[in-house]
């Protein structure tokens, strides 16, 4: 039947289903059915992981359409995929696949300088990453229902995702204490949709999800994101880039779920075998630090 | 625990929790997210929300839920939501996968599609949101089809048990009409 509009809320909604989960990267059939095996709430469905695009240098895009279309073949959970930033032609595509959700991610060599897609014309949902409460309003401006930290893919460390969901809690818990008069600087100095400031100081929070990403590797990661107010998490290659991927993707499954249950998470954590090594994010130079893209 | 108000729980293991919360305080019961035996024992109804039910399904076992779940199926009111629907349903199409046959229907996954198809419909005079949404195939005799939309029932009802293919609990005023029978319906089996 035919579908009516492309209303915003038909996209949040699709994250409302997504909470409380795990959303995994896999660059093959089988492992999206390993992922979805585990109890993944979505694949995304990538050509190379963060660790391997980093690996790789050069220029990261999108997956091939047969990639993603294979992979949309092997299960029956939500399958999302990555366009480059400001790549409007990518995420076309994308639609044109069927694709549940399109990321406008950072972890792919950005293709616009200055601006990101106008996702407000897509009827697929969007996620995009954010460092703060601004650049996730500014995201939502342009369409996005769905907006997860960008944390330091690829990297196994935590300590980015963790700052961006510290500074977006600390951006919230200033913004609701403000008056009228307060939130126009506020927007200014920001840099955020006043309109979309004074939704957030009267629904108490953001308007769409809040997930994590970026560094994830092991049950414990995905317990702190929780418990510092994500409500679901993508992990890239902390799982298939681990010792025993089932094993990694069904533990973090577990935690996430009993996130705030020390010894569920401890149950979670046993016997795993080695996570993905990690970088130090000081021994990455500059130009790779891939939470610095997007404006 | 007093019993003073009527002790509605929704099953917490994934999905969409804390959106009925409002809901169901206006209709003036009590929330409870619910994810462990202990806490099922507290509840007087349970909603089994929107989520992936492969999902749900998967963390049932892993978290070895099955017994302390069928033995809430047996005594207590239970309304299933899109991928609660699928879970309460008697059988299940595309692909075929496990359910707990409360609801003797046949549902069909992602019925009417993927996400681009997901819409809104006004539903007994009530605009809702199907996302990824199952669709009823089949439905046995003894089944209430409290309402349709687009040639299939999309919400109904059977002894203790209701189901809504839709969610009611993203785009209407506070309590949906939806939250309101569930909670007389669990008044009437207390």
């Amino acid at each position: 039947m035919a579908a009516t509009g492309n209303v915003i809320n038909l996209k949040t909604g699709l994250a409302e289903m997504l909470k409380g989960g795990v959303i995994m990267d896999v660059v093959t059939a089988d492992q999206a059915k390993v992922a979805e095996d585990a109890g993944a709430v979505a694949v995304m469905a990538l050509e190379r992981v963060p660790s391997d695009i980093r690996a790789a240098g050069g220029v990261a895009r999108m997956s091939p359409p047969e990639l993603v279309e294979e992979i949309m073949e092997a299960v029956s959970i939500p399958v999302m995929a990555k366009c480059r930033i400001g790549h409007f032609a990518e995420a076309q595509i994308l639609e044109a696949i069927g694709v549940d959700y399109i990321d406008e991610s950072e972890v792919l060599t950005p293709a616009d300088e200055d601006y990101h897609i106008d996702k407000q014309e897509f009827k697929v949902p969007f996620v995009c990453g954010a460092t703060c409460l601004a650049e996730a309003l500014r995201r939502i401006g342009e369409g996005a229902a769905l907006i997860r930290t960008k944390g330091e893919p690829g990297t196994g460390n935590i300590v980015e995702a963790v700052r961006h969901l510290r500074e977006i809690n600390q951006d919230l818990k200033r913004v609701l204490q403000l008056d009228d008069a307060e939130l126009m600087t506020e927007a200014k100095d920001l840099g955020a949709p006043f309109e979309l400031l004074r939704i957030v100081r009267a629904e108490g929070g953001l308007p769409v999800p809040n997930f994590a990403a970026g560094g994830i590797a092991t049950p414990a990661d995905a317990a702190l994101c929780m418990q510092l107010g994500a409500q679901s998490v993508f992990v890239g290659s902390g799982i298939f880039k681990s010792d025993n991927p089932a094993n990694f993707a069904k533990a973090i499954v577990k935690a996430t779920a009993h996130f705030d249950d020390p010894k569920a998470v401890l149950e979670a954590s046993k016997g795993l075998g080695e996570a993905m090594s990690g970088i130090e994010i000081s021994e990455i130079e500059e130009p790779m630090r891939m939470a610095k893209r997007g404006w | 625990m007093t019993k003073e108000k009527l002790n509605i729980g929704v099953l917490a293991l994934q999905g969409c929790v804390d959106r009925h919360r409002p809901h169901i305080i206006a209709a003036g019961a009590s929330f409870c997210a619910v994810k462990t035996p202990e806490k099922f024992q507290e509840i007087d109804a349970l909603i089994i929300p929107g989520g992936e039910s492969t999902t749900m399904l998967k963390l049932i076992d892993t978290f070895g839920l099955e017994e302390d779940l069928k033995k809430v199926f047996a005594e207590k009111p239970v309304w299933g939501i899109c991928a609660g629907s699928i879970l309460m349903a008697d059988k299940v199409i595309n692909p075929i996968q496990k359910s707990f046959h409360m609801m003797p229907v046949t549902m069909e996954r992602n019925g009417y599609g993927r996400q681009l198809e997901s819409h809104n419909a006004v539903v007994d005079g009530f605009e809702v949101s199907f996302i990824r949404a199952p669709v009823v195939k089949a439905v046995n005799d003894n089944v209430e089809i409290l309402a349709s939309h687009d040639g299939a029932p999309v919400w109904l009802r059977s002894g203790r048990y209701m189901v809504t293919t839709f969610h009611p609990e993203l785009t209407l005023e506070y309590p949906s009409p939806m939250h309101q029978a569930f909670v007389h319906l669990t008044q009437e089996f207390s």
